[in-house]
């Protein structure tokens, strides 16, 4: 196909889209109206159900099943991002050059990185009362052990990071949340159901499984996080073709003793 | 009784869809799916939006003081940012290998194929 009718089939092919989601909007009910059914039952079942949070209540109690869909996506992709960057046969690591960081960066990093994994843990254990929850703490988490690069370098990461033992975590996060699912079957309940008491209204104790599925989710997000962000940064770091590198992989040292599980 | 924000979304899609099909590099296309997936965030978030509502967490709200914009489409949308953060990391993975394997990545010239 040339390029000319290429271009003729996709302005034919977006013209028509453009006017049928424009006819698709003109029916959607009104921007800002007043009627929500499933907002408003969905606000009643979390008030019920003493979860201060509503999204974090239908996220973790009224959609919990959804949820756990979601998270073996992550799961999966994370997996799949393992496999896709491993190190291959004509590959060679080499060890990166620390690299002279300015004070201020060096001093700012350092005090920000244990107020950064403060306020992740935080947003995770209040995820039923505030806004936030596993998915938003779990990255802010796994954000602050990399503010370690930007203050120090490579190789002071990867001495707080190793990456087989996050993918444990990853795993275990994953594995939790369906322990806790499968706990409401034994309770006698349904798989993910609310078996335990639901608690105070708007004090940590309260939203029954909502915040323990939190955690498992938080656990799993940081872990997923983390080895997604190892594996890219181990490309761009510490990855050489072995076609134009010097000579052959004798930089391997026996020195880094980073749980390295590249294989 | 505005349909501005639905035609956002619209025009969103259809910007990213034009970038994935004219693209000359397959990152550009990664960050194309991404401006496609953006235009669902902002239809869900139209969706549940209702005037002069708050956001739907009663920590310190008294519960039916006033009224919430809608929690379900949030819940949704943040669904969408989680698959949406992991399919694209998945994609710039196969993209590095593409790169690797193939030298290029520039979609067209990805015809051939190789063991």
């Amino acid at each position: 196909m040339s390029h000319r009718l290429r271009a003729c089939v996709l302005a034919v092919g977006l013209l028509g889209l453009a006017a049928l989601l424009a006819a698709a909007a003109a029916r959607l009910p009104g921007f800002g109206g007043l009627v929500h059914p499933y907002g408003d039952r969905a606000v009643h079942a979390s008030l019920a159900r003493h979860t201060a949070n509503v999204v974090a209540s239908v996220n973790f109690d009224q959609r919990a099943f959804d949820t756990l869909g979601e998270e073996s996506i992550l799961f999966g992709a994370v997996l799949g991002t393992v496999v896709l960057l491993r190190q291959t046969r004509d590959e060679r690591e080499v060890e990166p050059a620390a690299v002279r960081v300015s004070r201020s960066v060096c001093r700012y990093a350092l005090l920000a990185l244990p107020v950064t994994l403060v306020i992740g843990l935080y947003v995770i254990a209040h995820g039923q009362l505030s806004p936030g929850g596993g998915f938003q703490g779990g990255v802010v988490a796994a954000t602050a052990l990399h503010l370690l690069y930007i203050a120090v370098d490579y190789r002071a990461l990867e001495r707080i990071r190793p990456v087989g033992i996050y993918e444990v975590v990853d795993a275990v996060g994953e594995a939790a949340y369906l322990v806790i699912g499968v706990a409401g079957l034994l309770a006698g309940a349904a798989f993910l159901a609310e078996f335990l008491p639901y608690g105070t209204f708007n004090t940590l104790a309260s939203g029954g499984t909502v915040p323990l599925l939190n955690a498992a989710i938080g656990m799993e997000v940081a872990g997923a996080v983390i080895v997604l962000l190892a594996r890219f940064l181990d490309q761009a770091v510490e990855m050489e073709s072995g076609k134009d590198g010097i000579d052959g992989g004798s930089t391997n040292n026996s020195g880094n003793g980073s749980g390295n599980t590249k294989v | 009784m505005s349909v501005l924000p639905y035609l956002v979304a619209a025009w969103l899609l259809l910007v990213g869809c034009l970038g994935l099909a004219t693209s000359r590099n397959l990152i550009h296309a990664v960050g194309c799916l991404a401006v496609c997936q953006a235009s669902t965030y902002v239809l869900l978030l139209a969706v549940g939006y209702r005037r002069g509502g708050t956001a739907p967490v009663h920590s310190d709200l008294r519960p039916g003081s006033r009224p919430l914009v809608d929690p379900v489409v949030q819940a949704l949308c943040l669904t969408d940012v989680v698959v949406g953060a992991t399919v694209t990391a998945l994609l710039l993975a196969l993209v590095i290998q593409v790169s690797k394997r193939h030298g290029t990545v520039v979609p067209d010239e990805l015809s051939g194929l190789r063991g």
